[in-house]
């Protein structure tokens, strides 16, 4: 039998052989840890500190201040204003409910109001401001400024709001800024500022196709927070680059004052453009709305009302709307006939007040007839009869060749987004897309632009500026500059047509306004040296049948408003050396010469006045139309409408 | 005489003189680690927890002192009465504890909030190894003779189960293990023991707790969860990882200081040690550590009796088992549970068992040549 000691012995070498077995399983166990944090810190290290950065930084984004938009003279068309917001942080207030309290003694705030601020409240974490009001009142600054004092916790926060002074009046020309959405985030290229909260871009106009130039880039600046989000330390800020200024060639007087005076109608647009340069000095389409409202946020109500509106008030017209040109295409017509060479200026056509071709009877808007006419009398008298004849010898062809080097039937490719191509039909166009033969009575009809000829505001203007600027092809323009990246163009290569010819469809204009018995002679320009030319147009939208025409055409005032013509009319000025042309094409309006041609004739003039020292405007009102041209009433006052009307 | 420790007992002199200061001087150097990184915690404060964890500590150093002078015969007779009342304190927060943490774990004493499950853990070792520093060889082969053992070590872990504390629970098992394989069980009841354990997994599987559950599987997979309970180990994996091989230098921890690492003044100190020291600052601390390890071996090794090697080993094991599962959760080795790491953790219990712990050590190292007889009583 073992002695007590030996048996100890015996239990104390088995333990110690089992505590090295133990102290071996430790040692491999640290080493797992050691192997664990090598592979944490060394292998995966960079990944870890990446994280950790990650959490720690927050980036935020300094969203630049958005570029101005000015008009030709600097006056600020669009442009940011402080909005000012009421903001509460939880934590500071003590009791929001009582603070709340306080404030609606100072600012209204209704119940379900302050309900929302207190779900807000709740909502969030106690450091971050919660927006209690916005868009605050100077006053209402005033009052909380005031009292500050008393109410831990608030502060009032300077905000930038998108504004437009010229409201409706510009708004087509400016467009207006809104939220991103999902495609404009998509298409944005990643610029982070697209998707900051409470972002606003260009949506339309110049806002939008200057967007990139206006918005500038985004500054940004580096912040370290913590767990919950708190912002402990700013550890760097990076300016961004303010948004550049764009220079219109608008002259935002002329603008408005173009917009007052369409405004006496119910649809209406007008283009003022210098012939020389190409730049747009009034670019109008009434009705309009107000931009303001869409920078605020505009309420589901306004909006459905504007897209419901039959007179479409968010629709640009005069890039977007495409009339029949009615006899303002004439000039087109006699150009390419004396280009041609297929008439002479002294081509005479006996107008009994119908044309005939084949089967088919063509009319002219002047029942009775003019009598014998040649090219500078048809154009003065708008004798459609005239050029049904002219239309016939030179060919639809040559008659759409030559308007399409006056600018009709493409996008002029103004600055604007929405533009629309208007028509010029020939052969080729109809048997491409129509897949038919072209009838010969279909050249008459588009000799007094109607038919498929369709053409917009704009393109008129650029057609006009063409004509009477001795043949240059200038292209319409909006954007004068872009601070350092963009400065208009001025110079224009020659279209390429006959001096001459030029001249006497120059002159022939010149009959319609300053002659007796021409279309517009009762809205004449009478201030010497401001004469102006033009031309008249009416076009028709609908058919006037055989029944109709046998018991007498109905006169305008007893149609409904959507049947009614519309009332065109282009013009230039001063009659001797043109520098400014206009369009005017009132909705339905009637005829061209008792209605768009006072419109224009109070435009060009006015644009001739402000040149002429930039000094008092004459009111757009009706009171300005006798002041402008008193002496015209009498003669023509009843000046019937120059229809350019077909049968087929 | 109770207090009779027989012809070979020494004056409080020579006692002191047998105490190993190098081994209390780690000790100090160790939690003075620890004080460093809870004055990292608070930003570099002393309040609101390196100041009170000084004054703990010193508490403890006092504990400690006491219980190296202590007989170790003396251990060795109050053991079961040691391991009886504390097994009646957890019974107690049954009935009387607080909750803290989600479960029932504390109970008040007063002065100090007192977890019983930690004390436990000594008086368990204490108990198992008067239990087989009387059982020779042959006795320890013997199944009925192991039943004893096995209740002393089942009772507590039920009860700590039940709190719950699956972390407690599972160090009091290896703990126990390590002693029953230290006095010579046979593997293959081990074998058997850790194949019903296993074949066990399932049921047990049923009575946990959905936070409990939920630790395991989110430990399985982190990532899937980043919100919920899984955030504890990413930050941590962050923190950890981030800090590269020096770290981001002392009050530097990003993780830590905004927040980001969760508990970071008590389970998960040794994951803001690792980010703002870097792997080396972390492997230093882990050999600083061993080292606290081996001493245990040795002065366990080299003691003449068999109930102060038992003891030393076995808290030996427990420090280790605390670094190990308290290292292993901050680096998402093993699902987080709530264990602390001893002098390096903000609190109070886990400091004071600890010291205890270590005063018993620096006991079997000053009697280390005492005559013991089975019982306890030097009769040989």
């Amino acid at each position: 039998m073992l002695s007590a000691f030996d048996r100890d012995a015996e239990r104390q070498r088995l333990l110690t052989r089992r505590t090295i077995v133990l102290g071996g399983l430790q040692a491999a166990a640290v080493s797992a840890l050691v192997a664990r944090l090598y592979y944490l810190q060394i292998v995966e290290g960079d990944r870890y500190t990446m994280l950790a950065e990650d959490n720690r930084i927050s980036l935020r984004l300094l969203a630049p201040p958005r570029g101005l938009i000015v008009d030709r003279f600097g006056v600020p068309m669009a442009l940011n204003e402080q909005n000012f917001r009421l903001t509460l942080v939880s934590e500071r207030a003590g009791d929001p409910t009582q603070i709340l309290t306080q404030i609606a003694n100072l600012i209204p705030m209704p119940e379900p109001e302050r309900r929302r601020i207190l779900r807000d409240i709740q909502r969030s974490r106690a450091f971050a401001p919660v927006t209690v009001k916005e868009n605050l009142t100077w006053e209402q600054v005033a009052a909380i400024e005031v009292n500050l004092p008393d109410l831990p916790g608030v502060s009032i926060e300077v905000g930038q709001v998108r504004s437009y002074p010229f409201g409706e009046a510009a708004a087509h020309v400016l467009g207006y800024v809104g939220a991103v959405n999902e495609r404009e985030l998509a298409d944005g290229k990643g610029d982070p500022l697209l998707e900051q909260p409470g972002f606003r871009i260009g949506k339309n106009g110049v806002e939008r196709r200057h967007d990139l130039a206006l918005r500038g880039t985004a500054g940004n600046q580096q912040l370290e927070v913590n767990a919950v989000g708190r912002v402990i330390r700013e550890l760097s800020r990076q300016e961004g680059q303010p948004g550049r200024q764009v220079t219109l060639t608008i002259d935002s007087k002329l603008q408005h004052y173009v917009q007052q005076r369409l405004g006496q109608e119910r649809s209406a647009s007008a283009v003022v453009m210098d012939v020389h340069t190409g730049g747009i000095l009034a670019l109008c389409s009434w009705p309009s709305f107000d931009p303001n409202q869409f920078a605020m946020g505009i309420s589901s109500e306004l909006w459905q009302s504007l897209l419901k509106d039959e007179t479409a008030p968010l629709t640009n017209k005069a890039i977007a709307g495409q009339y029949a040109p009615g006899s303002t295409f004439k000039m087109i017509v006699g150009l390419a006939a004396l280009e041609a060479g297929v008439v002479g200026p002294d081509f005479r056509v006996f107008c009994p007040g119908h044309y005939e071709l084949g089967n088919h009877r063509f009319h002219c808007w002047k029942k009775g007839g003019h009598g014998s006419m040649n090219m500078h009398d048809a154009m003065k008298h708008s004798c459609d009869t005239y050029f049904y004849e002219v239309s016939r010898r030179v060919g639809v062809n040559r008659m759409a060749e030559m308007a399409r080097r006056f600018g009709l039937g493409q996008r002029t490719d103004i600055d604007l987004p929405g533009e629309r191509p208007g028509l010029v039909p020939d052969e080729p166009w109809k048997r491409r897309t129509l897949k038919a033969p072209w009838h010969p009575g279909e050249t008459l009809i588009v000799s007094i632009g109607q038919g498929y000829m369709l053409a917009t505001p704009l393109q008129l203007a650029v057609m006009t500026a063409r004509l009477v600027n001795g043949g240059h092809a200038v292209q319409p323009h909006l954007t004068k500059a872009v601070e350092d990246l963009y400065r208009e163009r001025t110079e224009w290569p020659a279209i390429g047509v006959t001096p001459a010819h030029l001249e006497f469809i120059l002159n022939s204009m010149h009959a319609v306004t300053m002659e007796q018995g021409g279309t517009a002679f009762a809205s004449r320009i009478t201030h010497a040296g401001l004469e102006m030319g033009g031309k008249t147009g009416t076009s028709q939208v609908r058919r006037i049948t055989m029944a109709e025409r046998a018991t007498g055409v109905r006169k305008n005032e007893d149609l409904p408003w959507r049947e009614r013509d519309h009332a065109l009319f282009v013009g230039y000025a001063p009659i001797n050396a043109p520098k400014y042309c206009v369009s005017v094409i009132v909705e339905h309006g009637g005829g061209g010469g008792k209605i768009a041609a006072p419109i224009a004739r109070d435009i060009l003039l006015e644009c001739q006045m402000l040149e002429a020292g930039r000094g008092p405007v004459a009111d757009a009102g009706p009171a300005a139309a006798p002041a402008a041209a008193p002496a015209a009433a009498p003669a023509v006052a009843a000046a019937p409408a120059p229809a350019g009307e077909a049968s087929r | 005489m109770i207090w009779d420790t027989g012809d070979d007992h020494m004056t409080i002199g020579e006692k002191l003189g047998q105490i190993s200061w190098s081994l209390v001087l780690l000790i100090t150097i160790v939690a003075s680690v620890g004080f460093a990184m809870l004055y990292s915690a608070a930003n570099g404060n002393l309040d609101p927890w390196a100041s009170r964890q000084m004054v703990r500590f010193g508490a403890g150093l006092g504990l400690m002192m006491v219980c190296a002078l202590i007989d170790i015969r003396i251990w060795m007779r109050f053991a079961y009465i040691l391991y009886g009342l504390t097994l009646l304190l957890l019974l107690g927060v049954e009935f009387f504890g607080f909750v803290g943490m989600g479960a029932q774990r504390w109970i008040d004493l007063g002065f100090m909030q007192l977890q019983p499950s930690e004390v436990m853990k000594v008086c368990l070792v204490l108990a198992l190894a008067r239990y087989f520093h009387g059982a020779t060889l042959e006795d320890t082969g013997r199944i009925p003779h192991l039943v004893i053992p096995l209740l002393l070590v089942l009772a507590p872990v039920a009860l700590v189960l039940m709190q719950p504390n699956l972390g407690t629970a599972l160090t009091l098992l290896f703990v126990s293990g390590a002693l029953f394989f230290l006095s010579g069980v046979r593997l293959w009841k081990f074998g058997l023991v850790i194949g019903s354990g296993l074949a066990a997994i399932p049921v047990v599987w049923q009575f946990l707790h959905d936070y409990q559950r939920n630790r395991v599987l989110t430990f399985l997979d982190p990532e899937n969860d980043p919100l919920g309970t899984g955030y504890h180990i990413m930050q941590s994996k962050i923190a950890l990882g981030s800090g590269g091989l020096f770290g981001k230098g002392f009050l530097q921890g990003t993780q830590s200081h905004l927040n980001f690492l969760p508990e970071k003044q008590t389970d998960f100190i040794f994951t803001m040690l690792a980010e703002e020291f870097g792997l080396v600052g972390a492997v230093a601390f882990l050999s600083l550590y061993c080292l606290l390890l081996l001493y245990g071996f040795v002065i366990a090794l080299r003691c003449k009796h068999q109930f102060g090697r038992l003891v030393g080993l076995g808290l030996t094991v427990n420090l280790f088992l605390y670094l190990f599962i308290n290292v292993a959760m901050n680096m998402g080795l093993i699902p987080v549970v709530g264990i602390p790491l001893p002098l390096l953790s903000y609190g109070g219990t886990a400091t004071l068992t600890v010291m205890i712990g270590f005063g018993i050590l620096l006991s079997v190292h000053v009697h280390r040549d005492v005559r013991m007889s089975r019982r306890g009583i030097s009769d040989f």
